[in-house]
């Protein structure tokens, strides 16, 4: 075909285009695989039994802060990497201030306890389950993430893809918070981290293969 | 001191007048769209022909491939965001793929029959001596090379040409003088 013709053909085809686009796209993702996730979460976990006491305490809200804080980041990331041209610029440090601050407090809290007492803050009661929960509940907002991002035109594939792992992982635990009682920085700093971790890789390896356009 | 050059003015109004085309065709405006697709094509073939020296044949291809791309994935593009590097973004991964694509088909597609050989073998003389050339010519200045390019090899006429690259068309005269002259040389001193 010639290109003029081409040109002529998708001129025809040009309908207007919302300015939003790809912002509802994501809305709509995230709107469904939230709650999905969540249902997920309450039919097979169940709320945490003290939730109602743990709502007006701090150590809730902190967990919540910083799962919440990498679920922002991942979900700034993930617009800018489906968007091309767009530099992702200091948008990481969104990811990497809240670990930092996290690991900061995990260590001050480790140095606090007393030895024997260290390993007993790491592994909590729930450690060897955490992170596959975590990694469990992801696997809606996983398949929702990709479906979005599969919708746009990212240029770096493999980052875009732990991008959206990493927003799916993150929401994934800001939901699962609901579930768990552990509350220790030196718990949520390497369990939590480490399930937000395994849908962020299995994106990245994902990503070059799925998000092709 | 500030100093603007004449090439980036004249990026700076390309820049500017495009983003308003494609803006009004976002907006449902078919005819702005048109013109835009109609100028990005020449602003992509000439990107296009810079890189891939070698394959003149598929520049065509590629350009169309990119048009259909920018245009089913313009829900992407903000507004307020240089619409030169939304393109660059765009033509730069599909010329990646079609690189890749190569590398890949080339390592795969070795001639194993013995009566396949004889095509095989003329072939890759031919993709050598082009390449031999587009190794010359890639010594060249721009202001040389494209002129050449355009002119000698694809038969683009000295108007066509100036209007691609943007140069004028004496420039493109001196420079297909000159860098034929140069090329005349440098053979001259591998033989």
């Amino acid at each position: 075909m010639k290109t003029d013709e081409l040109i002529s053909m998708l001129a025809t085809n040009a309908d207007q285009v919302p300015a939003l686009k790809v912002e509802w796209r994501f809305a709509l993702a995230l709107g469904i695989g939230l709650p999905v996730s969540a249902l997920v979460m309450l039919l097979t976990m169940g709320l945490r039994s003290d939730f109602v006491q743990a709502v007006g305490g701090l150590a809730f809200w902190m967990k919540l802060a910083f799962t919440a804080c990498m679920a922002g980041s991942g979900l700034i990331l993930t617009k800018r990497l489906s968007r091309p041209g767009v530099k992702v610029g200091y948008a990481w440090l969104g990811i990497a201030l809240p670990l930092l601050v996290l690991w900061l407090a995990a260590v001050l809290v480790l140095m606090e306890g007393e030895p024997p007492q260290r390993l007993g803050m790491l592994l909590g009661s729930t450690w060897n389950a955490c992170p596959f929960n975590i990694a469990a509940l992801s696997v809606p907002l996983f398949f929702a993430t990709f479906w979005c991002v599969k919708g746009t035109a990212p240029t770096r594939l493999a980052l875009a893809g732990a991008a959206s792992g990493l927003l799916s992982g993150a929401l994934s635990a800001s939901v699962y918070a609901m579930h768990c009682t552990e509350s220790a920085a030196p718990f949520i700093g390497v369990w939590y981290v480490l399930g937000i971790s395994i849908p962020t890789l299995i994106g990245a390896s994902l990503g070059p293969r799925l998000l092709r356009w | 001191m500030y100093r603007t050059s004449q090439r980036d003015i004249r990026f700076a109004e390309n820049e500017l007048s495009l983003r308003e085309l494609l803006v009004s065709g976002l907006a449902g405006d078919a005819a702005a769209y048109r013109d835009f697709l109609k100028a990005l094509s020449a602003h992509l073939r000439a990107y296009f022909r810079k890189r891939l020296l070698q394959r003149m044949d598929e520049v065509e291809d590629l350009v169309q491939e990119v048009l259909i791309a920018v245009h089913n994935q313009r829900q992407t593009y903000q507004s307020d965001q240089p619409l030169t590097a939304w393109v660059h973004a765009i033509a730069r991964y599909k010329l990646i793929d079609v690189l890749r694509a190569h590398s890949a088909h080339g390592a795969l597609n070795d001639p194993l029959d013995d009566e396949l050989e004889i095509f095989a073998v003329s072939e890759t003389d031919a993709a050598d001596a082009k390449r031999d050339l587009g190794k010359l010519l890639s010594t060249l200045p721009d202001k040389q090379r494209l002129p050449i390019v355009h002119v000698k090899i694809e038969g683009l006429s000295v108007l066509e040409t100036a209007k691609l690259t943007g140069m004028s068309e004496s420039a493109i005269k001196i420079g297909v003088h000159r860098g034929l002259k140069a090329l005349g040389a440098k053979i001259r001193g591998i033989a």
